[in-house]
């Protein structure tokens, strides 16, 4: 779907091409690789300094990147959580985004599915930083994007879970014809996803799906 | 009633010095060292208010449309000047141009509509009127101003992650900071409300107690305090949203990033 050409960024990231087309990808690399920024990019919250990012055919510098990210959706590494309960919180997403809200019963069923126990009248307040984490998860799971891109999605989420959750979202993205980029440390969910696997060392492509 | 006010000879005025003697006391003997940024203030206020006084009467004796017309230009460049240096963050460029814009345009319009349109002053420069009430106007309005600002950019520096957040979601610049231009909103002109609410109970207010003193009526003192109470309300509100409403987009750039 993303194809990046001769992208250059300050010292971070030099990528001469690279292509990511697979329903999944991981990207690996030790802290300050440029991962973050990749994804950035991706987004549009970053722009690189030289070269193009295509989105399906399209240069992102040209498009609206209110509707790419409407597309293009993206999770950071801090969960942010809003004021309001958990169900203001589950519909925030549609609702920046401008598409209709989620019916209860398919939020019932988002929470179930990022394990997150609670009821959509909660408050948000006292979550853990792991709840936090799933329920924004959850968030942009109910959002229907086309892409998603997470990053370090499991940084917030003890080991158990962590598994359980990236499994369970990446049977979503499958199971809906979707695509999942995201930037993970964790060798384990790495490992999982072989075939999948873009790495980046010092702001280069050291190996991009086994090549 | 006496409608002639009691003159104050600079012998007696000289008396009321004697505060300031006892604050310096007070200061000194608690070892608060504040002595000269004391004698620095009373100076300023006394030079400065002396200065506006002979102003006054000149600009009164010799009315004309284009000597109104400067001391408001002053008034008003000086208020810009003094809003932006409240601001305890560094402001772009761009911001601080958008301050002077809705200065100008909200404390002018709204004291020009209040003399012309409200008292119905003739003839419209008549600087008795157009100075004293332009003066409170723009005085409130910079206050206003210079809260929400400083509002804006601290809240907009502390919530950068949750704004990019919701950029990350599709939202656009107005919707990820609706909640900040509003609290910035309300921060402005809550000072005023509040104001309103204790006024004629806890305060009598200055420019009521200065008309009552002169000998004028404390109903009509009053009439031109309610008057200029709205015309306040009026003017912080039509800056401030125009500030804020502007100002926002100064923090993203074209393509809806955070700068």
């Amino acid at each position: 779907m993303f194809e990046v050409q001769s992208m250059k960024f300050k010292d971070i990231l030099d990528i001469p091409q690279l292509c990511i087309n697979k329903p999944i990808t991981c990207i690996v690399g030790s802290s300050g690789s440029g991962k973050t920024t990749l994804l950035r990019m991706l987004n549009c919250l970053t722009v690189p300094d030289a070269g193009t990012i295509l989105y399906k055919g399209e240069d992102v510098s040209k498009m609206d990147t209110i509707k790419l990210r409407r597309n293009v959706v993206m999770l950071g590494q801090t969960p942010v959580i809003y004021s309001g309960s958990i169900e203001d919180n589950l519909q925030i997403g549609l609702e920046f985004s401008k598409k209709l809200p989620a019916s209860k019963a398919s939020m019932k069923e988002t929470l179930e599915r990022v394990e997150l126990n609670k009821q959509l009248t909660d408050r948000c307040s006292n979550l853990s930083g792991g709840e936090k984490q799933r329920l924004c998860l959850a968030r942009v799971m109910l959002m229907d994007a086309d892409t998603y891109l997470l990053d370090e999605p499991s940084a917030a989420l003890d080991k158990e879970t962590e598994q359980f959750i990236i499994e369970n979202f990446s049977k979503f993205v499958l199971e809906n014809n979707k695509q999942l980029i995201m930037v993970t440390h964790s060798e384990q969910i790495a490992e999982k996803f072989p075939d999948s696997i873009i790495r980046i060392e010092k702001g280069e492509v050291m190996e991009a799906y086994n090549e | 009633m006496n409608n002639v006010v009691m003159n104050l000879s600079v012998l007696q005025l000289s008396i009321a010095y004697i505060f300031v003697l006892i604050m310096l006391i007070i200061f000194k003997s608690r070892g608060i060292k504040r002595e000269k940024q004391i004698l620095i203030a009373t100076t300023r206020m006394t030079v400065q208010l002396t200065l506006m006084g002979y102003v006054l009467m000149f600009v009164f004796n010799n009315p004309s449309w284009w000597l109104t017309s400067f001391m408001i230009l002053i008034m008003i460049s000086f208020a810009i000047y003094n809003s932006i240096k409240r601001v305890k963050v560094n402001m772009s460029k761009e911001l601080q141009r958008i301050i002077a814009f809705s200065m100008i345009f909200g404390a002018l319009l709204t004291a020009t509509f209040f003399i012309l349109i409200v008292l119905n002053v003739r003839p419209w420069f008549n600087p008795q009127y157009f100075i004293p009430i332009s003066g409170m106007i723009i005085g409130n309005s910079m206050t206003g101003i210079a809260l929400g600002a400083n509002k804006l950019c601290s809240d907009m520096e502390d919530k950068r992650v949750e704004i990019e957040n919701s950029l990350m979601l599709g939202a656009s610049t107005v919707a990820a900071t609706k909640e900040i231009v509003n609290n910035a909103f309300d921060s402005a002109i809550l000072p005023t409300m509040n104001n309103m609410l204790t006024m004629g109970i806890v305060s009598l207010p200055g420019m009521m107690t200065g008309q009552i003193l002169s000998g004028t009526f404390p109903l009509t003192a009053i009439k031109y305090q309610i008057g200029i109470m709205l015309a306040i309300l009026g003017s912080t509100a039509i800056t401030t949203v125009l500030f804020v409403t502007l100002g926002y987009r100064t923090f993203f750039t074209k393509d809806n990033r955070l700068k």
